[in-house]
């Protein structure tokens, strides 16, 4: 690793305020990425902001959705009674992500902001009509995700929190990379009164998407055989060594129907 | 260089070091405790595993800054030669362990997993060493080991 | 006696590592050490046009940066090639130099270049990238298919060719292949594999300016080879003025038999700048340059005759060795893989032809089984595929064709004679552990569930005990293949092992002993284990290829004898007796017909106070020696059967049971046996479902990381259900065979076996390896395509 300067941030505005005084400052939330990422040098930051101590963890129910701090670990959200109660899709969801001890220290704010394409809770924010709450503004999930680790966030933007709404039916099927244990295919299918919300994570080109023709064909008839009536394109799918488009493409529609029907 | 300090096994110890140490490295170099091991890169083999403030994490992924403050348990913290953790001697008496290197972050996990779960299936068990890779013992006796230790821990 | 040979004792070693107190070679610091790091190629091929180290020179903390023109004024010799095999046209195996550092030339990603040292890691990592490298590329030759017409590798070096080598008789078995009833034609790869040994190779050199000695500690399986080679052969240094010390070690699994540039470029400037050199890999770096294992690809027909009996086997293999000649890498795909192609069937006549091919990747040597995994797969999946054309249970072909046990000693067509076996009740055995006459009816009651259901099965041989040495020399092996142990008894009657075979996970520390305790009949908290230090040891050849006990053993229980001799004749004299009429049994002297006895303890203490003590005829003291080489290899042979479920959808296996019965012959430690047995499996699972190291066109390793190179994790594998039979070795003291590779040898079969068994409905015959979820789901979709034309 490079060397760096570490800096500790109180709070929000103190993080972003180091961001600014810094050359290539970079945020550092649970690091499960960016400290691998730096000890294999292909990053070299001037600085860490620390946001661990600003105050971002949490969970709160607000009725119609559920906020839960950027600071708040992925086995908190696996725990916590209020995500279980009120979006068990996104306990769980929160439960599979990486190992154990991912799960101890990965943050959701650093997730979403990292938007890998293999990462899961980008699926969860799209699928669940998220809203990503910055220090300047709040940003819906379909404004946020730019592409592959691209993001709406600006220089001077820190995710503060991220709230999902309830959907009345969820159900996250991930189908493991067998090495990596990220997604190879991640699809969250969302039930709400006005339709059906599928996001998938793992497959894209451009990292996390809906796919309308099966939220449209899930929209009219919430069934296995809707799904099995949507051909997947492999369209803007990832090849690579552990799985190709096609194979993709079927992923889709087998964890789709299996998230349907459970 | 800043300085740091924490508790690694119930010592506090306080030494400046360069801001980008990695905590395994602290623990390794700095304290000299060299039973956690790296085997790799990318924060997968589970070799480096330790708790701090009682959650197992892997200390090749965090920085020793990041644990200011913190208390640090290692392998060396949990039990000694003549009075193993119970985990450690069900290692021993189920032929949990083969070279031995993975077998420190393997116990550490292993008594995390059973603080959370007090009498774990085996699939929860394979399901709770995910982020433990051994290349040895094929896993058959770690499992065994930790349903083993789950008993002896009181589950 | 419960601690002795049989009794699973819990091992001695494990509370060192289980307290965090091993010390395994990045775990020992020297004094005033730096930090070594190797900049090396990210092409595949390529000269260097030019090196420029100036900036690096200069950097932060640097205390040296060597180059390959460095090396070469010193004359320091790169690794040597420990086998050699002569060509079918009576030329020899080509062997190119391997240089420490690049001499003008790279020929795989990850060679070294340069090395920067440095007082600290950061600051050699950052140094390292100061130097600057201007290479003119060329064409990698990264596939195996196609290597012979690709770029010259090695300057000389016909068709990217190291060798091409036959063993048997092509007149006779291509006659059978013309007179057969039937000839199955089969062509399979045996996927290439990355070792992966948890504890990343690590060197620590220290010069003593003093003695002008050096030392080294490394983690290697077999120290005196390391010092030999090093010393006679690399450095030209007096073999004496080198120890090499390989302390606790974390696997091997193959991968740390050789020498390696790394070890020899920390000795070498561990002496210039007369300071302790240490460089330790990170994964990244053991991908790319630990030898690679497997990478074979075989063409086979097996003839059989109108009954089903097979009449003879022909196998054309091309196999890949990468960019160097790795120490043993000839002997894998030839003696170690040829000589085995008779499984333990009766097979008349069998030819085989194997052409060792370099490309531009890795070197690639013995990984767990070593030429035996690929030998048995080709064979057992051909026999599966011979079964399902010619009708019959896969079971049944096997048990037609195996070798009857009453035809032992048994002569292959492939030079290896096999002492003994009986392959029937392993396969018996393994059938009924797994319920196979029930599989039907679990066949029936998945497909209800929608699951592909199916049972493989993998019936094995293996040779083991490396080597007679006589043999392996005549076979172009440049080492011996014997083993030593010492038996030290001290005045007070316990005792300390030194072996040279060295233990990194195997258990010796616990098993020597118990051999110790069972013929000195003392308590096995009373022997101690020494091994893994060339000044410590006798030279011995080290551990690999499951021959530890089978020869370490038996060497030591030769160094008992000499132990028990010496004692009966100083108890005879204690005993006023005649040393003919003393026996030694549980630990006691006894005269035959009398009340007389004297303990294993006062024979000790009479020899180191020989007060009493006939030292006219008898020297004082009572430590023993001794070197054995093996009269041939050993057998271990057995079934393993593996139940699975495939998920049409996804293309999931599930492996849903695993029946293994092995024959090791006799066993010291049943319960390191049954790890050794459950390690093994699980490799080979690996082999068959997740692992493969995948090169890209341009020779770049893809799967460089646990990101994507996929390690068998918990959650992948079952439980297994092991058991053993045994017919012990008819020609060492202690009857045992050896264990440790015979799960990696067996498993890959069964499981591909039982997928094809599973998906054979559908009208599927083959799988390639990694059977992974995609690959088993585009046979479905290709088998349902061809079944809807």
């Amino acid at each position: 690793m490079y060397s760096t300067k570490i800096v500790k941030a109180e709070n929000s505005s103190a993080a972003v305020q180091a961001i600014g005084s810094s050359k290539e400052g970079k945020i550092l939330a649970g690091g499960m990425t960016l400290i691998p990422t730096l000890k294999q040098r292909l990053a070299n930051p001037d600085c860490l902001i620390d946001i661990s101590s600003c105050g971002l963890e949490g969970v709160e129910d607000k009725g119609s959705s559920v906020r839960i701090g950027a600071m708040t670990k992925h086995a908190a959200v696996a725990e916590s009674s209020s995500v279980a109660k009120a979006i068990p899709a996104l306990a769980d969801l929160a439960g599979g992500i990486g190992d154990r001890q991912v799960r101890n220290r990965g943050t959701l704010g650093g997730s979403v902001a990292n938007n890998d394409p293999a990462a899961c809770y980008p699926s969860a924010v799209m699928a669940l009509d998220g809203t990503v709450h910055t220090n300047k503004r709040d940003i819906s999930a379909d404004d946020f995700f730019k592409g592959m680790f691209e993001t709406a966030l600006e220089e001077d933007e820190v995710i503060e929190s991220v709230s999902f709404k309830k959907p009345e039916k969820a159900c996250y099927m991930k189908f493991p990379n067998p090495a990596s244990r990220y997604a190879m295919v991640g699809v969250f299918v969302a039930k709400f009164s006005d339709g059906v919300r599928v996001a998938v994570t793992g497959a894209g080109e451009e990292g996390v998407f809906r796919h309308s023709d099966l939220e449209s064909a899930l929209s009219s008839n919430f069934s296995e055989e809707a799904v099995s009536g949507v051909e997947v394109s492999s369209d803007g799918l990832m090849s690579d060594i552990h799985a190709s488009a096609d194979y993709r493409a079927n992923l889709i529609g087998e964890m789709t129907k299996r998230a349907v029907s459970s | 260089m800043a300085e740091v300090s924490l508790k690694v096994n119930g010592k506090v110890e306080n030494h400046e070091v360069g801001e980008n140490t990695l905590l395994v490295d602290f623990i390794r170099e700095t304290v000299g405790l060299t039973g956690t091991h790296v085997g790799c890169d990318t924060s997968q083999c589970g070799a480096c595993v330790v708790h701090v403030d009682g959650v197992s994490v892997k200390a090749c992924t965090m920085l020793a800054m990041q644990a200011e403050g913190s208390e640090v348990t290692t392998i060396e913290g949990i039990g000694s030669s003549e009075k193993l953790h119970p985990m450690q001697e069900a290692f021993h008496e189920n032929h949990g362990l083969q070279c031995g290197f993975c077998t420190p972050g393997m116990v550490m996990s292993a008594i995390e997993l059973v603080s959370k779960n007090k009498s774990p299936s085996e699939a929860e068990i394979r399901d709770g060493l995910e982020g433990n890779i051994c290349r040895c013992t094929g896993y058959h006796n770690i499992v065994k080991s930790v349903q083993a230790g789950a008993e002896k821990m009181g589950g | 006696m419960s601690e002795g040979i049989g009794a699973s004792v819990k091992r001695k070693e494990d509370k060192k590592f289980l307290t965090g107190k091993g010390k395994y070679t990045d775990d020992i610091n020297r004094p005033g050490q730096v930090y070594a790091h190797f900049v090396r190629s990210d092409v595949a091929h390529a000269n260097i046009k030019s090196i420029n180290t100036k900036a690096a020179s200069q950097a932060a903390g640097v205390v040296a940066v060597y180059i390959g023109e460095d090396v070469a004024a010193d004359g320091i010799g790169g690794p040597i090639c420990g086998w050699v095999v002569p060509n079918r046209d009576g030329s020899a195996t080509h062997e190119p130099p391997h240089p420490l550092l690049a001499q003008g030339k790279v020929r795989f990603v990850g060679d070294a270049i340069a090395v920067v040292i440095a007082e600290s890691v950061e600051q050699a990592k950052s140094a390292s990238e100061l130097v600057e490298v201007d290479y003119e590329e060329l064409p990698a030759v990264a596939n195996l298919e196609t290597a012979s017409s690709g770029a010259e590798i090695h300057e000389g070096m016909k068709e990217n060719r190291y060798f091409d080598w036959e063993l048997g008789d092509e007149a006779a078995t291509d006659k059978a292949l013309q007179s057969a009833a039937k000839v199955v034609k089969l062509s399979v790869r045996n996927n290439r594999l990355i070792p992966n040994a948890m504890e990343p190779r690590s060197a620590l050199a220290e010069y003593d300016d003093l003695g002008g000695s050096y030392t080294l500690h490394t983690t290697s399986q077999n120290p005196h080879l390391a010092r030999l080679i090093l010393a006679a052969f690399m450095f030209q240094i007096p073999e004496s003025k080198l120890r090499v010390i390989a302390p606790d070690v974390g696997g091997g699994f193959g991968s740390k038999i050789y020498v390696y540039i790394e070890e020899a470029v920390c000795i070498w400037s561990s002496k210039k700048i007369n300071r302790p050199v240490k460089w330790t890999a990170d994964r990244t770096q053991s991908f790319l340059t630990d030898a690679h294992g497997r990478d074979h690809i075989n063409n086979v027909q097996l003839a059989l005759d109108e009954s089903n009996k097979i009449i003879g086997l022909r196998v054309d293999t091309v196999c890949n060795l990468g960019s160097y000649l790795s120490a043993f890498a000839v002997a894998v795909p030839t003696y170690l893989h040829g000589t085995l192609l008779s499984g333990l069937y009766d097979i008349p006549t069998i030819y085989t032809n194997v052409k060792g091919m370099a490309t531009t990747t890795a070197p690639v040597d013995a990984y767990r089984g070593a030429g035996r995994p690929e030998a048995t797969y080709l064979l057992e999946r051909t026999m599966d595929a011979a079964a399902r054309e010619v009708g019959m249970d896969q079971a049944e072909f096997r048990r037609l064709n195996f070798i009857p046990k009453d035809a032992f000693p048994y002569q292959t067509a492939v030079a290896l004679q096999y002492d003994t076996g009986d392959y029937e009740p392993n396969l018996d055995k393994a059938m009924e552990m797994i319920d196979y006459k029930s599989f039907e009816a679990r066949r029936s009651e998945a497909s209800k569930r929608g699951k592909y259901r199916g049972i493989g099965v993998s019936s094995y041989i293996e040779a083991c005990g490396l080597a007679p040495s006589a043999v392996a020399g005549a076979l172009g092996g440049r080492v011996g293949g014997w083993e030593s142990a010492s038996v030290r008894v001290d005045p007070t009657g316990t005792v300390t092992v030194f072996s040279g075979a060295h233990s990194h996970g195997q258990g010796h520390a616990t098993t020597f002993s118990q051999i110790v305790s069972e013929r000195l009949g003392i308590p096995n908290a009373n022997v101690e284990f020494v091994h893994g230090d060339s000044d410590k040891t006798p030279f011995g050849m080290g551990t690999y290829g499951s021959r530890s006990l089978a020869v370490g053993g038996v060497a030591l229980s030769k160094a008992l004898d000499k132990v028990v001799e010496k004692s009966k004749k100083i108890a005879a004299h204690l005993m006023e007796a005649s040393a003919e009429d003393v026996e030694f049994k549980d630990g006691k002297f006894t005269v035959a017909g009398t009340d007389k006895e004297t303990a294993f303890g006062d024979v000790a203490l009479a020899a180191y106070v020989p007060h009493n003590y006939p030292l006219e005829t008898l020297e004082p003291g009572l430590e023993e020696t001794a070197f054995y080489d093996p009269m041939n290899f050993t057998y271990p042979a057995g079934t393993h059967i593996a139940e699975v479920e495939v998920d049409p959808a996804t293309g999931v296996v599930e492996i849903v049971d695993w029946a293994a019965c092995d024959d090791f012959g006799n066993l010291i430690n049943p319960m390191i046996v049954e790890g050794q047995v459950h390690g093994g499996i699980a490799q080979g699972i690996g082999q068959a479902l997740l692992e493969n190291a995948h090169y890209d066109e341009n020779g770049q390793l893809l799967t460089a990381s646990y990101m994507d190179y996929c390690m068998p994790r918990a959650d992948d594998l079952p439980s297994f259900k092991v058991e053993c039979t045994n017919t012990p070795c008819t020609h060492n003291d202690l009857g045992v065979k050896g264990c440790g590779e015979a799960g990696a040898i067996a498993s890959p079969p069964a499981l591909i076996n039982a997928i094809i068994n599973a998906l054979s409905p559908l009208g599927v015959s083959d799988m390639s390896m990694p059977a992974t979820p995609e690959t088993v789901w585009r046979a479905i979709q290709n088998a349902q395509a061809r079944a809807a034309e």
